[in-house]
């Protein structure tokens, strides 16, 4: 186990450092520069400016400097808001993220799970139709069209949220089902189907010639073996919300992370384009590593070793 | 003897969209106290349908038990709701499945499997429950069974496996044990190893099994008594000796006939023509006419009574009446 711990996560490193390299050089493909606006600046100033910022020295050299960034953690002042270095941007947004992001996942994973549940157990009767239905609603419709939709019914026509910003947990309700409603969609069908299998196989029928109540048959032999693909998407799913959060941040106006990534793509923020991508990379790997983890412990016939055996 | 097992004209259906598939029209059966009855028939006469009615196992919807009774130490089954049937499946009625490589739940324990029966019926410590299944695992011969109750399924063999299945069917010392198939997905050597453990529990605990199978050789291995199932009836029910010397039903003896054979030396083996019939709209009369080398005009009209031949054999056969055997030996 410790082996197999240390092998992924030099894995992981090389991971985000093949990530971090690609940012590099794609953000330096890219036409402009953050200096470089429609405001003339005296010729001294923009090579003051750029030897400030290491941006005359040769792209490979930056890339040596940036990566010593990643090493120690410090990537520096932003370039376009010059009060701000990108660790304190980080450490602002980044609580505020997470908030937003786990409490779209805990959202998606037990609505779409119990969803999932109650549609096989009454499968090709009503509430499976009901489920299924909103199931593939949820699936369609982007999550920016359904924020928009929410906010125009819920905080504009009746008052029943607030429209924008990030206060309160009433703030929060809004951004997170707008936001959740797709990876429950997709958790709701997986579920179905899968425990539509499960409750079809030997080992249930076992469980009830025991004599086990129907509660206990299905919550510890069919539920289980059920939630395996729903926890191998889980990663995928993750890396969905992550990126959902950039729109979602920006549609409720919540200063997160999303927003000063995007922002700083738009201006050009070397360093926070940089750092942003970095962490954002370094904590999906991290996610997805913890799946990897679950799934193990979930299920005994994968062995989180890689020596054969047993 | 006592009988504790009496089922009585028991109709069992399954209604699908294409129609009502009438798995099971009519079986008597009686089981007694200490002995193996064997129910034998080919895929699809329904014979696992009866099995799992038994129990109340059948999935409902589509399943219903439409019709009959069956009665398990004086209480009909059919009767009984959800709960009180919970209170008998595992405690006095067990059940093994086909398969052993699916009959365990991959994701846990076969110690954690095995006292969760015991644990919900009786009022019995962790611990009790644990030596227990040890008893059990040491009584269907599994080695080191103290570290192999922390294992799971995956760490076994088949036979093992079934073996496992066998100790968990046992844990609550069950009157009557019904195995569905139980050595079918086994190899040969292993299947000879679970039935002689099938006969040493039966010596060791006094009970009452139904095989069920469609394996002639298990049956003349481990069987008092044979029931011979075709399209959902019981067409013939005899003593070992009876259904292997003497068959009566063109059916049984059509089995028999296309079983090989080693004190027949050379002889072909002859098997039956054509299929069972469609179960969405069974014949009116014996299901067995359009594939029976003696059938008459009768036999596709009406369905056969029964004919007493001893007092544990029976069969369902026009060719019993004496009518029959009159136009026989004119012709």
């Amino acid at each position: 186990m410790a082996k197999y711990i240390i092998k992924r996560f030099a894995l992981m490193v090389i991971t985000v450092l093949i990530i971090a390299t690609l940012t590099f050089f794609l953000m330096n493909l890219l036409p402009g520069s953050p200096l470089n606006e429609e405001r003339s600046t005296n010729e001294a100033v923009q090579q003051n400016l750029e030897a400030h910022f290491n941006l005359d020295e040769p792209l490979i050299v930056q890339y040596v400097l940036y990566l010593k960034s990643i090493a120690t953690l410090d990537f520096g002042p932003s370039i376009k808001q010059p009060t701000e270095t990108v660790n304190s941007l980080l450490s602002r947004g980044f609580p505020i993220s997470a908030e937003l992001g786990i409490w779209t996942i805990l959202t998606a994973v037990i609505s779409g799970i119990a969803l999932g549940v109650f549609a096989a157990l009454k499968h090709n009767g009503l509430i499976d139709y009901i489920a299924m239905t909103v199931a593939v609603l949820g699936i369609s419709v982007p999550n920016f069209v359904l924020a928009t939709l929410l906010i125009q019914e819920l905080a504009v026509n009746r008052d029943f949220f607030p429209a924008a910003t990030w206060s309160s947990p009433a703030h929060m309700v809004l951004p997170i089902l707008a936001l959740a409603t797709g990876p429950m969609a997709i958790i709701a069908r997986l579920t179905r189907s899968s425990m539509l299998e499960t409750l079809t196989q030997d080992y249930i029928k076992t469980a009830r010639a025991k004599g086990l109540s129907p509660v206990k048959v299905i919550i510890k032999h069919a539920l289980r073996n059920a939630l395996m693909p729903v926890v191998t998407i889980l990663g995928t799913l993750m890396a969905g919300i992550l990126t959902g959060t950039f729109v979602i941040e920006k549609i409720f106006a919540i200063p997160g992370m999303g927003k000063y990534f995007v922002d700083s793509i738009n201006q050009r923020d070397y360093p926070v384009i940089m750092g942003t991508t970095v962490f954002y990379s370094a904590f999906l790997v991290f996610m997805l590593f913890l799946v990897d983890i679950a799934y193990g412990l979930l299920d005994p016939r994968i062995k989180l070793h890689d020596e054969g055996g047993g | 003897m006592d009988k504790i097992l009496d089922i009585k004209d028991l109709h069992v259906s399954f209604v699908t969209y294409g129609g009502e598939v009438q798995a099971v029209r009519g079986v008597n059966l009686e089981l007694y106290k200490g002995e193996t009855l064997a129910i034998v028939g080919e895929s699809g006469c329904g014979k696992s349908v009866t099995a799992n009615s038994i129990m109340k196992l059948i999935p409902s919807p589509p399943g219903k038990i439409k019709h009959g009774s069956i009665h398990f130490k004086g209480k009909d089954m059919t009767k009984l709701s959800n709960k009180e049937v919970r209170k008998i499946r595992g405690v006095d009625i067990s059940m093994i499945f086909q398969d052993p490589m699916t009959a365990l739940n991959p994701t846990l324990t076969i110690g954690d499997q095995l006292t969760e029966g015991i644990k919900q019926h009786r009022k019995i410590s962790a611990k009790q429950a644990n030596h227990h299944a040890i008893d059990m695992l040491k009584l269907v011969g599994i080695p080191n069974p103290d570290e192999r109750m922390k294992q799971y399924p995956h760490q076994f063999s088949g036979g093992m496996r079934q073996r496992i299945v066998i100790a968990m069917a046992l844990i609550c010392e069950p009157e009557l044990l019904i195995a569905d198939e139980p050595t079918t997905a086994l190899d040969v050597t292993i299947q000879a190893q679970i039935l002689q453990l099938f006969q040493k529990i039966q010596r060791e605990t006094g009970v009452s099994i139904i095989l069920i199978t469609h394996d002639l050789g298990i049956v003349a291995k481990v069987a008092n008594r044979i029931a011979v199932m075709y399209a959902g009836k019981v067409i013939e029910t005899g003593t070992r000796q009876e259904i292997f010397y003497h068959p009566n039903h063109p059916y049984t003896q059509g089995l028999l006939n296309s079983v090989p054979r080693l004190d027949q030396k050379g002889e072909r083996l002859i098997p039956i023509d054509g299929t069972p019939p469609d179960l969405f709209a069974p014949p009116e009369g014996c299901p067995f006419t359009a594939r029976c080398p003696k059938a008459m005009e009768v036999c596709s009209r009406i369905y056969p009574f029964q004919t007493e031949l001893s007092q544990t054999h029976a069969v369902e056969c026009w060719l019993q009446d004496e009518r029959a055997k009159k136009y026989i030996a004119s012709s």
